[in-house]
């Protein structure tokens, strides 16, 4: 029987995962209950800057219900412990001490400061009402440049500054590339800009919680975590827990987008306070605890200055940026902004670059990873100056585009800020792109518009981006000081049955994993999809792994899981030989099956698996099991395009938005499950273009979040965005075996710039040259009506831009 | 105080503190772990289960006020293992990713498509508004209810819900005795 297996990869199937999700059957972290489980609740500052003068628990702790109540000093009577950060950007980076609860002194509103345990966690809750602190106000430091101005109050005394670090790349240095200061004296045409990344809240659906049990064999904790590995490791250090008496489950969960990578003093607090109480303990916050606490992402200050030719040939670019730490460091908080510095050339041809980040210290919820981590910051700024440089030539902004950016036939290119593109074709996607949108209609309408002074303008914004990801290759890795290597596991287990388990390092939270892995096995060992098994997220099973986050798990866990399968056929074909007497190199291996070449002798690979677990009959020296690991590292990141067009409608008396269309190609590289990858695609235009048009976190001048909830915080509803037409060229990577290249990122990179684009296109012969976002129709409707440049909003009403902090009051109260 | 509550076609009696919420005794007394807490504002929907068939925010209903009610949560919709249309469609239509919102938003779905057995992709829009979902863009959930609508007769939400030979005369589109409803 000749097998004929329609390959697995390239199919649009349906998730396994959804069967559990649709029903209600779930894991999350919070449904756990154990014997004698208790309940966490943390209390948390409401001043942003604060001297604790005092904490008086004794009458939460005469609460009923409550079994301890403990502040930093009862948990960590020392100080010494330090919440991780792993990504020190410079040798001399100033580092404060982030402590477990806020200890003697609180540096933002939502810091722990006492946490109760109670049998239940309304008790717990109310016991915190109880908990009575005194603090002495210490000036707060908002607002980036107020917090580098001479003589500015700083967040943390000890330190000296509020400066985190300085990091530059100039590529006259580094020898890529010319000097920017020279292209910009020499260049026929400078565009200089200042735009703002607001900061956001990454608002994964599900809130962080943890679970700890001290009473099984291994300290086990529980965690709505994207790195269960990682936290492993680091919890394992921060504590001096021996390593392998941990063990970390990340179960289902409910979304991370960056937000949950992260080592929480919260699940540090919950390992210390059930390893002192012996009981486990649980700990679930609100919303309006993860609005404060949970890191927010974003929140620079962007100094942008590119330097042409007449022609439209770029000649030069500069960036000087600002980014807000918030009041300590988190986990890979300080390279986040770091991670731009190769993004921000983009896809073009740029002779010559100079990138320079000041990291910053402010009395608010630090910042770290949130979808993208740099690049949409980088990939906006270039892509807004783009359309500003089109403008101040008069040309037009795809053909200005064109006319810089790499052709599919100069690949491999190595860019001005030293990384080497493998492959792309922006040609294709954008033609592609194009026809999909109506480009040359689009723009006759808007001619239209204009000329009947309509009030409702018509835009059209572009975003030709690439990004990095497939985070990454160790060695590039440790050369940007980053705090571990860049490589994935994945073994596979061959059962007796023929059934196979894919044990993954990946850690999915909503990517579909399992239904990916296993058609990549399906295909690799030519097993049915339905015979593969995924293990992930429990450090017991999938002991070795780095995680999921940068659009990695694919281009590096899915390459490793192509490697384990590799192996495992590499280990069946002498027992394959060996049963049917024949010499290995007259096999082939095609379909699930070994085939001796030139005849219809064949067996299965299940068949090998049951003779290895039988190992009745082995060949001489042979281990009995096919089961294999491997560990990849890659040697370059992925580097996915596309070509994004939004066409926005902008009522000119009311400043509101309203997109009228939006059409993406994306190359992404090889595919594996089309429905996935689209999936990806819409969730990331959603949260690009909600940057554009709805979110903001907004702290008053006291450094309290005002957009703390639900209720103030826009996250948009199906009724506030549009329906997305996508599609794909497709480009094969080729620095791995599936020609593959990240996507769990592309679609909020790529969409904020072709949003703002479009909008600010629709306005500008009303002189407007820039809006701050989010473009809330208070700030466009302001824009329109004053001609402003870089018009943002008035004050400190939500959304409140640059100007929300007074640059004459808020450096200190 | 003592209620009596019938979920998913199980009848329970049970004391309850006055302040308790519906989605907090589901999940913390009863066990319902399926219908998930997202917010606490009554924004997200993610807690939204039907009472006497109609969608409510379970996160806006006292327990107490479902005395002598119906509740239906997404672990009570599937019969003898055949999955209620509207969660085969979410399946067919890749319309969830991480999943904690979908419960909430199968729910709400259902009630719209009771309401509106036939609604124009704005009318699902609009429809879902009061359910926030971080991963999908939407764009998939309203394809998967207008699939649902297609697989499903007129009002069939309620009928689907309704658990043969159980006595629950409450369940039916009359006007719920109890706020705090889902949009």
């Amino acid at each position: 029987m000749t097998s004929t297996l329609e390959p697995e990869v390239g199919r649009a199937r349906l998730r396994k995962e959804d069967a559990r999700l649709i029903t209600g059957r779930t894991r999350w972290t919070d449904n756990f209950t154990l014997p004698g489980l208790v309940h966490l609740a943390v209390l948390r500052s409401t001043e942003a800057h604060a001297k604790i003068v005092s904490i008086d628990t004794s009458a939460a702790k005469e609460m009923p219900g409550v079994l301890a109540v403990y502040t930093a000093d009862d948990l960590d009577p020392e100080g010494s412990i330090g919440m991780p950060c792993a990504w020190p950007i410079t040798p001399d980076m100033a580092s404060p001490r982030r402590p477990v609860l806020a200890q003697g002194e609180v540096n933002f509103a939502g810091e722990g400061v006492a946490v109760v345990v109670a049998r239940s966690a309304a008790e717990a809750e109310d016991a915190l009402a109880s908990i009575d602190v005194e603090y002495e106000d210490l000036p707060v430091v908002l607002g980036l440049e107020n917090a580098l101005a001479e003589g500015a109050p700083l967040v943390h005394e000890d330190l000296g500054t509020n400066r985190n670090a300085v990091w530059k790349f100039d590529s006259g240095e580094a020898g890529s590339g010319g000097d920017v200061e020279q292209a910009i004296a020499e260049a026929e045409v400078v565009v200089k800009r200042r735009f703002r990344q607001q900061r956001l809240v990454p608002a994964f659906m599900e809130p962080r919680s943890c679970v700890v049990d001290p009473t099984a064999a291994q300290l086990t904790m529980w965690s709505a975590t994207q790195v269960p590995h990682i936290l492993k490791t680091m919890a394992a250090l921060t504590l001096g827990i021996p390593e392998h008496k941990l063990r970390v489950i990340a179960p289902d969960v409910g979304g991370g987008f960056g937000g949950k990578i992260a080592v929480l003093p919260e699940e540090i607090m919950a390992l210390l306070v059930a390893r002192k109480l012996g009981k486990p303990v649980k700990w679930t916050e609100s919303r309006s605890e993860t609005m404060v606490a949970a890191h927010h992402g974003r929140d620079q200050i962007q100094d942008l200055t590119i330097a042409a030719r007449r022609d439209g040939t770029v000649t030069g670019l500069k960036v000087e940026l600002l980014a807000d730490m918030g009041a300590y460091l988190g986990l890979v908080g300080p390279g986040v902004p770091i991670l731009g510095a190769f993004m921000f050339n983009a896809i073009y041809k740029i002779p010559a670059y100079h990138f320079a980040c000041t990291n910053v210290f402010t009395n608010t919820t630090l910042t770290d990873a949130y979808r993208g981590a740099g690049r949409p910051e980088a990939t906006f700024g270039i892509e807004r100056m783009m359309d500003e440089l089109a403008a101040e030539l008069g040309m037009d902004p795809m053909e200005l585009r064109e006319k810089n950016w790499i052709k599919h036939d100069e690949f491999p290119y190595t860019t001005v800020s030293t990384l080497t593109y493998d492959s792309g074709n922006y040609e294709a996607a954008t033609e592609r792109a194009m026809q999909l949108f109506d480009y040359e209609g689009l723009r006759r309408e808007q001619r239209e518009r204009r000329e009947r002074g309509d009030t409702v303008q018509l835009g059209i914004g572009i975003s030709t981006f690439t990004e990095m990801c497939g985070l990454a290759p160790s060695r590039v890795l440790g050369s940007l000081d980053y705090g571990a290597g860049g490589w994935e596991h994945a073994a596979i287990r061959m059962l007796p049955t023929g059934k196979v388990e894919v044990v993954t390092g990946s850690s999915a939270h909503g990517q579909g994993h399992e239904t990916a892995w296993s058609q990549i096995v399906a295909d690799q060992l030519g097993v049915p999809f339905d015979d593969v098994e995924v293990l992930h997220g429990d450090t017991q099973s999938s002991h070795k792994g780095l995680d999921t986050y940068g659009s990695r798990s694919l281009a590096v866990g899915g390459i490793a899981v192509v490697k384990a399968a590799e192996k495992v056929i590499a280990k069946a074909k002498p027992l394959a030989a060996h049963m049917m007497e024949c010499a290995e190199d007259d096999l082939e291996f095609a379909n699930g099956r070994f085939t001796v070449r030139g005849t219809d002798k064949s067996t299965g690979i299940q068949d090998v698996a049951f003779a290895a677990f039988m190992a009745h009959d082995l060949p001489e020296g042979m281990e009995p099991s096919l089961d294999s690991e491997a560990v990849y590292d890659p040697e370059n990141f992925s580097f996915p395009h596309g070509t994004h067009l939004c066409a926005a409608e902008v009522d000119t008396e009311t400043g509101r938005v309203h997109l009228r269309s939006y059409v993406c190609v994306d190359d992404v590289g090889a595919v594996v499950n089309p429905l996935i990858v689209e999936g990806q695609i819409h969730g990331g235009l959603a949260q690009g273009i909600a940057q554009a048009l709805y979110e903001e976190a907004v702290f008053d001048e006291f450094g309290t979040l005002t957009s703390g909830t639900f209720a103030d915080y826009l996250l948009p509803s199906a009724a506030d965005l549009p329906s997305f037409t996508t599609d794909r060229t497709e480009t094969r990577s080729t620095t791995n075996p599936l020609g593959v290249k990240g996507v769990g990122e592309a679609g909020t990179i790529a969409s904020t710039p072709a949003v703002v684009n479009a909008v600010v296109d629709a306005v500008r012969h009303l002189g407007v040259d820039d809006i701050e976002m989010p473009l809330t129709p208070m700030r466009v409707w302001q824009a329109i009506r004053t001609g402003r440049s870089a018009a943002g909003g008035p004050g400190a009403e939500a959304g409140g831009g640059l100007g929300s902090i007074d640059s004459t009051q808020g450096g200190a109260r | 105080m003592r209620i009596t509550v019938t979920v998913d076609g199980t009848r329970y009696t049970d004391d309850v503190e006055p302040r308790t919420l519906l989605v907090h005794y589901l999940r913390e007394q009863l066990g319902k772990v399926g219908t998930v807490v997202g917010c606490d504002t009554s924004n997200c929907g993610a807690c939204t289960v039907h009472l006497d068939g109609h969608s409510v925010k379970s996160c806006s209903v006292l327990a107490v006020q479902a005395d002598g009610c119906e509740v239906t949560t997404v672990e009570g919709l599937a019969r003898d293992g055949t999955l209620h249309p509207v969660q085969q469609a979410f399946h067919d239509n890749h319309a969830l990713q991480c999943g904690f919102c979908t419960p909430g938003m199968i729910m709400q779905s259902i009630d719209l498509l009771a309401d509106n057995p036939d609604p124009d992709e704005q009318a699902v829009r609009e429809g879902i508004e009061g359910n926030l979902c971080r991963c999908t863009g939407y764009q998939n959930i309203i394809r998967a209810v207008q699939d649902a609508a297609h697989h499903m007769r007129p009002g069939a939400g309620p009928e689907a819900e309704r658990v043969a030979g159980g006595d629950q005369s409450a369940a039916g589109r009359a006007a719920s005795s109890v706020g705090g409803g889902g949009e």
